[in-house]
């Protein structure tokens, strides 16, 4: 600091408090006034990139609706998990939603979409901390080998094929990373269980009301 | 501490930069240079808060007493990295999304903090800004280089996405210095980042005894001049 000879209420607790008091007040004005002024944007920036990665999982050919719109919570092991529901015409044909897998570097986080027989439509990693060069075979940017999962359902892969191929499954490993795409394989797995699990909750009870007033409309 | 413009320029610059003299900063340094443009990114973010934080310390510099200003200092450049993380979240989106986690991290940036008690509480209003965007360019300027040779040897490109943060029309930044390149991991990693700074910094070492060599040789020609013509 200065050597200037400070006036002496410089010197009390009580100037230190103010001083610190006065800070911290400006400070959160600030903040608040910053918060205000971008929540908005960064809402619309969120919903953009869910957006945009659900159209990376349910092609724009099997809805007509907007999909942000038709979305419900389903409770399953202690997590919400959020399904958004693609429809043609008023009937549901796909659903996506989030799934996520432990990695090599923590959390790999997942989108799945899945049409309503039970086949997958797309998986896309979302975000993940594997190793550079690595584990992140896992992106679509860097290597098609997402792409092994369109088109399979539980139904034409029997449960012990979905592994990896050095744990006698139908996937490739990466050489050098096993954990990856081990990890994704089963949360991919655990996605599908989970639609199986909640089809009903999902599709069938909306999918039958429509019905009911589609024959209603035509009588 | 001397006002003068030119030498707070060469000092933040080159000779008291924050990352090649000082050795300040080292974390986010190597954790977000593994491409240039993330680099630069975090180096723009970093000198953003460090013009304004210079700025609002010396503007209040006689207001605060020596036994808060530590916690004084710290809420201010915490205050600013805060607004930056909403603002870049707000219209930088997809650079946030690389730069996320280490954006809150300018906040335990001791270059930052130690540059405002150092320089910006004792002086005044104009040197003090000036010497944040110095510093701050300083360190950009670290970032950007350590960025590019790593992001060269690792993944052969040069600005790779820099799209995402300048714009559209910086697309042409964007180079595949080797096509087909399959890279070399260890450059991305942590590890390559020390290794790749180590080098910076013994280069830069010898470049700056060259300097002194050769000024050196210039004075005791001069000397010799001066002899001879006596």
């Amino acid at each position: 600091m200065t050597e200037l000879k400070k006036p002496a209420y410089m010197n009390r607790i009580a100037y230190h408090a103010t001083l610190l008091g006065a800070f911290t007040a400006l400070s959160t004005i600030l903040l608040v006034m910053g918060n205000k002024g971008t929540a908005e944007e960064i809402k619309k920036q969120l919903l953009e990139d869910t957006r945009k990665s659900i159209s990376q999982v349910i092609p724009r050919a099997i809805h007509d609706n907007n999909i942000l719109d038709d979305k419900i919570q389903i409770k399953h092991q202690d997590r919400d998990i959020t399904v958004y529901r693609a429809r043609l015409k008023q009937k549901i044909t796909a659903v996506a939603y989030q799934v996520r897998g432990l990695g090599y570097g923590g959390e790999i986080l997942i989108i799945i979409g899945v049409k309503i027989d039970g086949s997958i439509l797309g998986v896309r990693v979302l975000k993940h901390s594997e190793t550079p060069g690595l584990g992140d075979k896992i992106e679509v940017k860097k290597d098609p080998w997402i792409y092994s999962f369109d088109g399979l359902s539980l139904r034409n892969n029997p449960d012990n094929e979905w592994a990896v191929k050095k744990d006698s499954g139908r996937f490739d490993q990466f050489s050098g990373a096993t954990i990856t795409p081990r990890a994704v394989v089963n949360a991919v797995k655990g996605g599908l269980d989970f639609f199986k699990a909640y089809r009903l909750q999902l599709v069938d009870q909306d999918n039958k009301i429509d019905h009911k007033e589609d024959s209603a409309n035509e009588q | 501490m001397s006002n003068d413009y030119g030498a707070l320029t060469r000092d933040g610059l080159w000779k008291n930069n924050v990352v090649f003299s000082q050795m300040l900063a080292l974390c986010p340094l190597l954790a977000v240079t593994g491409t240039a443009t993330n680099g630069l990114g975090m180096g723009l973010a970093s000198t953003f808060v460090m013009i304004l934080s210079s700025f609002a310390v010396s503007i209040s510099r006689d207001m605060i007493t020596n036994e808060v200003r530590i916690p004084v200092f710290v809420l201010i450049i915490a205050t600013l990295v805060t607004l930056v993380d909403m603002s870049m979240n707000a219209w930088l989106h997809d650079l946030h999304k690389v730069l996320g986690i280490f954006i809150p991290l300018i906040v335990t940036n001791c270059a930052i903090l130690g540059r405002v008690e150092s320089f910006a509480s004792r002086n005044a209003i104009f040197p003090s800004t000036y010497d944040g965007l110095m510093m701050g360019l300083g360190f950009t300027l670290a970032l950007v280089s350590l960025g590019l040779a790593r992001e060269i040897i690792g993944s052969g490109t040069i600005f790779a996405n820099a799209s995402l943060l300048l714009g559209e029309s910086f697309a042409f930044l964007e180079i595949t210095l080797i096509p087909e390149y399959k890279g070399f991991l260890l450059s991305i990693l942590p590890p390559g980042g020390f290794l790749v700074l180590g080098f910076i910094l013994a280069g830069k070492r010898l470049l700056d005894r060259r300097i002194e060599k050769r000024s050196v040789t210039r004075q005791s020609i001069n000397l010799e001049h001066a002899t001879t013509a006596s």
